[in-house]
Formats: C-alpha cells, sequence, structure tokens
C-alpha cells in the first residue's frame, strides 16, 4: 500500500516533489490537529488530568500497601511505570477523534483533495506524539512533586523519556486502526476504555508482577508497558524488582521497548494505511 | 479539447451489497455548462458524484472528469476539481479563517496564496466578520457558504455540489443560487444535485432527471417542460366584456375546449407551446375589441415533467415524501400535462377559488 502514499508519483523529481507535499500536508494536519487542542483543551485531560489521578491514587492510597520485592520507595518505582500511561493515553482519544472525522464529512474532503493518503494518518500520529511529550512532562512533573528523583544522570533520564515516546508513537498506530475499524465515536470511546485499562494494569506499570499467579505474571513480564516501566526504572535509577524476574523482557527492557515499538509500527501502520484506503470503497 | 466534454460518465454501475445505486448511468457535461441533476431521494445522485469525484470506485463503467479518467488518474481529477458535499466537510472545532487555510494548503497552494485566497473568499462569501469564529458556532447558510468557499479555494475548472441547498432558508438558498450563478458565468463547470425543481429549472441549463440510478430524461429545462405537454393560457377580463366573443379569440390558437371561469372573467386553454402564441393571442383578442387585464402563458413547471416521466412527485420531505404528488395534488400522477392548480381555476369552467 506504499502506492497509495503518493496517489500520482512519476519518476525522477516528481517522486521528490511528490514526497516533499506528502511531508507538507502531514504537517498541515499536524497543525490542525494541534489547534485543534488549543481550541479545546479539555482534549488533553486523557494526558494530563487523568496521569496525575493514577499517580496521586497510587502514590497515597494504594502505595502503602504495596511492597516491593528488593526494597525501596514506592514513590520512585510508580513513575516508571506512569510514564507508559502518560504517553499511551492519548491513543484511545485518537481512535475517538479519527472516528469522528470518517463520521462528520471532512474526511470527504479530504478524500477529494490531491494530499497525500497517508498524511491524514501521519499528521494524526504526529501530533498524538507532541501530545505524549506534554504527559510525559506532566507525570515528571507530579512525579518530583511526590518525591520521585533521577539517580542516573539527565543522559539516561532522556533516554528513558526517549523510548517512552518512542513506544507512545508506535503505540498511536494502534489507536489509529482501531478508529478505523469503528463506526461510532461512542464504540471508540467505551472500547478505547476497557481494553486501555487491563492493558495498563496486567503489567509492573503498579505492582510488581512477583505477587501474580504465575500464568498472569507471564503475561504481564511480555507486556510492553512492563518493558517500559523497567526501562525507565532501569535507567532513571529507581527500584526496579523486574530486574529479579528471569523472562526475556524483563532482563532486557530497553532492548524489549525497540522490539514492541518496531513491531507495533511494522503491523499498525500499514494496516492503518490498508485500512483507511479500503474506507467507503 | 473542444470536442471532450468537462464531465462524461457511461454505463456507470455501482452495488452496494445487493442494492444497486448506479445502473448505467451516462452523463455528458460540456464546459462551463451546469448540469443539474434532478432526482428523489435514493436515486442515485449522490453515489454519481461521488464517483465523479473520485470518493467511490464504479464497478463497471467509466468517467472523465476534463478527460481524466477517475479511477486510473483520480490525482489529477482531484487536483482539478471541487466538492461540496450534502453535508458541510469542515472541522467544527477550528474557525472558518483556518478551515480555509488548511484546505488551501492541502489543495496545493502556497502559504501565501493560501492566506490570500482565504482573505478573498472570506471577503466574497461575506464572512469575513465570523473568520474568528469556530465552525461550529456558524448557521447551517454559514456553514454551507464556507463549504463552497472551502471547494473553491483551489480555483476548481470543475465542481460537484451534492444538493446544496438542502435544509437552508429561503434567504440563504437565494445567496447560494447568486453565488452558483456567478460561478457559471467565471466559466466553471457545474454538476448540481438537487430534489429542487425549481433550483433545476433556475440553475441548470441543462437536466439529466434520474431515478433508479440512471437517466430516465435529459435535456433543457424548456426541452424537458415540453415534453411533459402544452403550455396553458389565462385570460383575465375586464368586468363587462364579451365573454362569449373572448372565448371565440382565444379558440383560435387553442387545442382544446377554453374554459369560463371567474363569473365569466377568467378564461383558461391549452395552447401549442411555441413562440409568438401571446403575440397572436393579444392580436385576436384586440381584434375582437376585448379588453384583457392580464393574460400569462405559463409552460408546465418541472413538477410536471417529473410527475410526467417518474409518475410520482419529487418528494421534497426526505425519506417519507417518495411518492407525494406534485405541486398541485394531482394524486394520479398519469395525466400528461400535471398543471398546477395555483390560479384556481378549474377545466369544467366552474368557480374560482
Amino acid at each position: 500500500m506504499t502506492s497509495a502514499t503518493f496517489p500520482q508519483a512519476p519518476a525522477g523529481p516528481g517522486r521528490w516533489r511528490a514526497l516533499r507535499w506528502s511531508v507538507t500536508d502531514s504537517l498541515v494536519l499536524t497543525w490542525r490537529s494541534l489547534a485543534r487542542i488549543v481550541r479545546e483543551p479539555e482534549t488533553l485531560m486523557d494526558v494530563t488530568v487523568q496521569p496525575v489521578i493514577f499517580v496521586l491514587l497510587f502514590a497515597f492510597v494504594f502505595g502503602g500497601a504495596i511492597g516491593l520485592p528488593g526494597g525501596g520507595s514506592y514513590h520512585e518505582y510508580l513513575i516508571g511505570g506512569m510514564f507508559g500511561m502518560g504517553v499511551a493515553g492519548s491513543a484511545p482519544g485518537s481512535a475517538v477523534a479519527l472516528v469522528a472525522d470518517m463520521s462528520e464529512g471532512i474526511i470527504d474532503r479530504f478524500r477529494s483533495l490531491p494530499m497525500s493518503r497517508a498524511a491524514v494518518l501521519i499528521g494524526r500520529t504526529t501530533s498524538d506524539l507532541l501530545t505524549q511529550v506534554i504527559g510525559a512532562l506532566v507525570v515528571a512533573v507530579t512525579g518530583l512533586a511526590i518525591g520521585w528523583q533521577i539517580h542516573n544522570g539527565l543522559g539516561d533520564a532522556l533516554a528513558g523519556l526517549g523510548l517512552a515516546l518512542l513506544f507512545g508513537y508506535a503505540f498511536s498506530w494502534a489507536g489509529v486502526c482501531l478508529g478505523m475499524v469503528l463506526r461510532s465515536v461512542e464504540a471508540a470511546q467505551q472500547l478505547g476504555f476497557i481494553l486501555f485499562l487491563p492493558i495498563m494494569f496486567i503489567s509492573n506499570a503498579f505492582v510488581p508482577t512477583q505477587g501474580m499467579p504465575g500464568w498472569l505474571q507471564t503475561i504481564a513480564n511480555w507486556n510492553p508497558f512492563s518493558a517500559i516501566a523497567a526501562a525507565c526504572r532501569q535507567l532513571f535509577g529507581n527500584p526496579n524488582p523486574s530486574a529479579l524476574v528471569q523472562a526475556w523482557p524483563m532482563q532486557h527492557p530497553e532492548l524489549a521497548v525497540l522490539g514492541w515499538s518496531a513491531l507495533l509500527l511494522v503491523v499498525f501502520a500499514p494496516l492503518a494505511v490498508h485500512l483507511y484506503g479500503r474506507k467507503s470503497r | 479539447m473542444a470536442e471532450i466534454p468537462a464531465i462524461e460518465a457511461e454505463g456507470l454501475i455501482k452495488k452496494f451489497g445487493q442494492a444497486v445505486a448506479l445502473d448505467g448511468l451516462d452523463l455528458r457535461v460540456p464546459h462551463g455548462s451546469i448540469l443539474g441533476v434532478l432526482g428523489p431521494n435514493g436515486a442515485g445522485k449522490t453515489t454519481a458524484v461521488r464517483v465523479l469525484a473520485t470518493l467511490l470506485r464504479p464497478d463497471a463503467g467509466y468517467a472523465r472528469v476534463l478527460g481524466a479518467d477517475v479511477v486510473a488518474q483520480a490525482g489529477e481529477v482531484r487536483r482539478r476539481i471541487g466538492l461540496t458535499g450534502q453535508y458541510a466537510a469542515l472541522d467544527n472545532s477550528l474557525t472558518g479563517r483556518a478551515n480555509l487555510v488548511m484546505i488551501g494548503r492541502l489543495s496545493r497552494l502556497t502559504r501565501a496564496e493560501a492566506w490570500r485566497r482565504t482573505r478573498e473568499l472570506l471577503d466574497r462569501f461575506d464572512l469575513t466578520d465570523a473568520a474568528g469564529r469556530a465552525v461550529k458556532t456558524y448557521s447551517g447558510g454559514m456553514r454551507r457558504r464556507l463549504d463552497l468557499a472551502a471547494s473553491l479555494i483551489g480555483r476548481p475548472e470543475v465542481l460537484f455540489l451534492d444538493e446544496p441547498t438542502t435544509g437552508l432558508d429561503p434567504q440563504s438558498r437565494a445567496v447560494m443560487w447568486d453565488i452558483i450563478r456567478e460561478l457559471a458565468t467565471g466559466g466553471t463547470t457545474l454538476l448540481l444535485t438537487t430534489q429542487y425543481l425549481d433550483e433545476a429549472d433556475r440553475l441548470a441549463s441543462q437536466i439529466a432527471v434520474i431515478d433508479g440510478g440512471r437517466v430516465i430524461a435529459a435535456g433543457s429545462p424548456d426541452e424537458l417542460k415540453a415534453r411533459a405537454g402544452e403550455d396553458r393560457v389565462s385570460v383575465t377580463l375586464t368586468p363587462g366584456s364579451d365573454a362569449g366573443a373572448a372565448v371565440t379569440a382565444v379558440s383560435a390558437h387553442a387545442t382544446g375546449p377554453v374554459a369560463v371561469g371567474a363569473g365569466g372573467l377568467l378564461l383558461t386553454a391549452q395552447v401549442p407551446a411555441r413562440d409568438g402564441v401571446t403575440t397572436d393571442l393579444v392580436r385576436s383578442l384586440d381584434q375582437a375589441g376585448i379588453r384583457a387585464t392580464s393574460i400569462a402563458v405559463r409552460r408546465p413547471s418541472l413538477d410536471d415533467v417529473f410527475l410526467t416521466l417518474t409518475g410520482r412527485g419529487t418528494g421534497e420531505t426526505a425519506g417519507a415524501g417518495q411518492h407525494r404528488p406534485a405541486a398541485g395534488g394531482a394524486e394520479t400522477g398519469q395525466q400528461p400535462a400535471g398543471w398546477n392548480e395555483d390560479e384556481g381555476v378549474t377545466p369544467q369552467g366552474g368557480e374560482a377559488a
């Protein structure tokens, strides 16, 4: 489906022009999504209010009852897990926005313009990435407020942040696919929530996996959100009980995040373009 | 180039599952003209527009816009067309100005050009004051105008308008009509679908009546009206006139009996649809010494035409109105020249309403 990206790209210099137009189209649509956020800031709640509430709930309500294998501060432990939620939290909202686009008629406008087909999706995921940066910053600031610190220097911390954003970007393509297959905004809202919460919770993001039943431990240890949490904890120098778990992703969390991100991108990006191309054909 | 029509479609077929939306549709629209595509709900109008605007792939047949195939050269077609659908295709959260600039940029305009065209179109469509407001605060008429402005920003040579005035109040509708006429004067080729007969009559130079996904009649509004039957003349006499002499004078030109109503002061009759029939009537009446206060020759309306062609009205009421009779209440729908009863005269010479 790569041909769908450049509908009438001729050979030679024309191809470069087509590529340049695709980039322009993607930037215009990124700008569109961001302009919508500026006009309707409440749409940012899933990466701003939501992570703050989760941090406060877990730090002060549940945290006291959660013991960490190997010891350490639960507050410091928690923030590594929250980065996954902070960046991936935009995906359900992104699916909802796409379903709304598809049903509102503006997509017909886009389809009747001489623009790049993939730009609608690239613009969406690019603006998602920018909201994810906001989400990550919100988590970091909230974390600093409750006593979270980084112990391995700024370079490692930025590497952790980078991994989380990479995964968040890849994950938003899954959100795009969800938006392509659903027909109503309500369905997207509900399904997004129903899928998102278990995926988040069956991981080491909030509690160490050691206390889970064996079969669930396996799932949790291979959950990409566990890999992000473990990678962040390791890079931030925070307590990381998962280092004691013998599953491969917990022993190599950075590699696991890279692998999961690549896998999500390879599967969902072409699928999203394909689904978009098939829409209403 | 003059030989290639701006829009041509031949044998277009499009099915959605079991439902046949287009069943061998043929269309030809010459450069710079307005084709009105007229038909009831579900006739295939929107599907036809969506195929021609490259949004839908036909199952069979072919269509070209400005010589480019809508399937194989969809990109080329998109560069040269504009589309205004039934529902305003805008981003409701953004301002009117932001919508136009965005669509301008996506239409391959440079940033400066997109801003310049935006200012121009906002001004032309009287939207400058509202330009900084979110589109969701706009009235229906404003939204339609902005949507049309968005379709025009890339200076399309061919413009598709799918029911451009459905749901608009009469004033907004008149504004849209003016804009559409202005575009055609400027050389844009337009294809407009409508279920309003008067709209097609007023705007279109050619009309294609479609029903069941195919064209059942095509021609100029006058040609189509001629197919629905003859003209009707009504003569109002000054009080005290000699009705008998007037009937004799009108009979000389009528193709049927002359009906007398309103206490002998209103004569109605069918006359051949030809030029000069009015002056002939005036001359005969004058020679007979009859003084008339008014004389009117009326062509059958497109409502009559539609009724004649399809055996039913146009269904102005969305969904439920498919079998409503056309104006005048002629439920049978098979009479060849279903006259409007707006003058309140019955052919039997009864009382005027």
